[in-house]
């Protein structure tokens, strides 16, 4: 019974898939984008991977989505937003796509069960319940730091990417919202909700499912909605607050590292008695960087022209 | 049986993204093959990760880093196109951008 739903989501999640490939006109390619991250969000879960399933549906189905269809929005005000994808089969891009797709599936069968290493065993000394948030901010707390410093470049990349004249302006383009509409009536209803339950996952993630990038996730469309329905301005690069936003998370993250090897530690080894208060701060800071770093890389750059127009 | 149901899934996901990144001049659509490739990679690696006694919490760490890069990437990729599409009117690399 289980195999025949798990067969029946794989067939979904491919089909989907093969529709954003195939698909004929580019918005028609993004939907199915989105519909294919929900698929693979349910599929997630049905592997057991809750945290997993719950980071694929907000940030995987949900930004990426509407940093897509933003996306498209502006390039179609450019006239560059479709291009009918080349009839015909590529043969080359064929073949490659298959050999890799025969290459891991060879590899499925052909490489051994590796030996899992016992987290359970070392999880009381972590500080926190939830073995996810163990491994993500504890015992690879490594790859985590480096993480919130690539969201960082990233947003800087992207801020490069403004012309000189439109520095000062507001960030992202202006979003149009007809006052007394749906999207206006939601943009203040929604994001108090959005909030709480932000803050819950967040909260909750230390012992159970969630934790500071699925909150975090929840709270930048918190202030994408309130963005989009006009119900806040959109800021500007030069907040001092808003910059002060961004590198909170890494900054505590890399002091709180530095403090454990100040201790007689290693760097970032946390000692299992401060571990959980530790853990809740560095959490906290790094929601509001993740936040806010994954609000301002999904609206863009400072951008004027789409104003005036 | 059904962890290979989703392994196999995910490497039938890389070769669709591998098929659509070489054989798609449309560079939003690019970026979405790109996406496609993450993610199928991802679905293999979390069901290597479970064929264990318990889901492996290490992968499931690395794969919401992993989501996250993705996004990061993505939007920087986004970024450039459209800075491309301003500059040139076209969302499509120079050389293919003839392409019927």
């Amino acid at each position: 019974m289980s195999l025949a739903l798990d067969l029946a989501l794989c067939a979904l999640i491919l089909g989907a898939a093969l529709a954003t490939v195939a698909g004929g006109a580019v918005f028609r390619a993004v939907i199915f984008f989105i519909t294919y991250g929900l698929f693979l969000a349910i599929g997630w879960a049905r592997l057991g991977a809750f945290d997993v399933a719950l980071a694929e549906a907000a940030i995987g189905a949900g930004l990426t989505g509407v940093l897509l269809l933003a996306a498209h929005g502006r390039l179609r005000r450019m006239q560059a937003g479709d291009a009918p994808p080349p009839a015909g089969l590529n043969l080359p891009a064929a073949l490659a796509g298959a050999g890799m797709a025969l290459a891991l599936g060879w590899a499925w069968f052909a490489l051994p069960v590796p030996a899992t290493p016992d987290i359970a065993q070392a999880l009381p000394r972590s500080g926190v319940g939830n073995p996810v948030t163990a491994v993500l901010l504890n015992f690879r707390a490594w790859d985590t730091l480096l993480e919130s410093i690539v969201l960082l470049a990233a947003l800087l990349g992207v801020w490069m990417l403004a012309r000189n004249d439109d520095w000062n302006a507001p960030l992202g383009p202006r979003y149009h919202a007809l006052s007394g509409g749906v999207l206006v009536n939601f943009g203040r209803f929604l994001p108090p909700i959005g909030l709480c339950f932000g803050v819950y996952l967040v909260w909750a993630g230390a012992d159970y499912i969630g934790g500071a990038f699925q909150g975090g996730t929840v709270l930048a469309a918190v202030g994408l909605v309130a963005l989009m329905a006009n119900v806040v301005r959109p800021p500007r690069v030069s907040y001092a607050l808003l910059r002060v936003a961004v590198v909170v998370g890494p900054a505590v993250f890399l002091l709180a590292g530095l403090l454990a090897a100040g201790f007689g530690g290693a760097f970032l080894t946390l000692p299992p008695a401060l571990a959980k208060p530790v853990i809740l701060v560095i959490e906290a800071a790094l929601t509001i960087s993740i936040a806010v770093t994954l609000a301002l890389l999904v609206i863009g750059p400072p951008d004027d022209a789409g104003r005036s127009s | 049986m059904s962890l290979t149901v989703f392994a196999l899934t995910g490497a039938a996901l890389v070769g669709l993204g591998v098929y659509g990144l070489l054989a798609l001049p449309h560079l939003l659509r690019r970026i979405m093959c790109f996406n496609l490739i993450g993610s199928g990679l991802f679905l293999f690696f979390g069901a290597a990760g479970a064929r264990g006694v318990a889901v492996d919490a290490i992968p499931q760490a690395l794969i919401i880093t992993g989501i996250v890069v993705a996004l990061s990437a993505s939007a920087l990729a986004v970024g450039l196109v459209v800075a491309l599409a301003r500059r040139t009117g076209h969302a499509a690399l120079p050389d293919e951008d003839r392409t019927p």
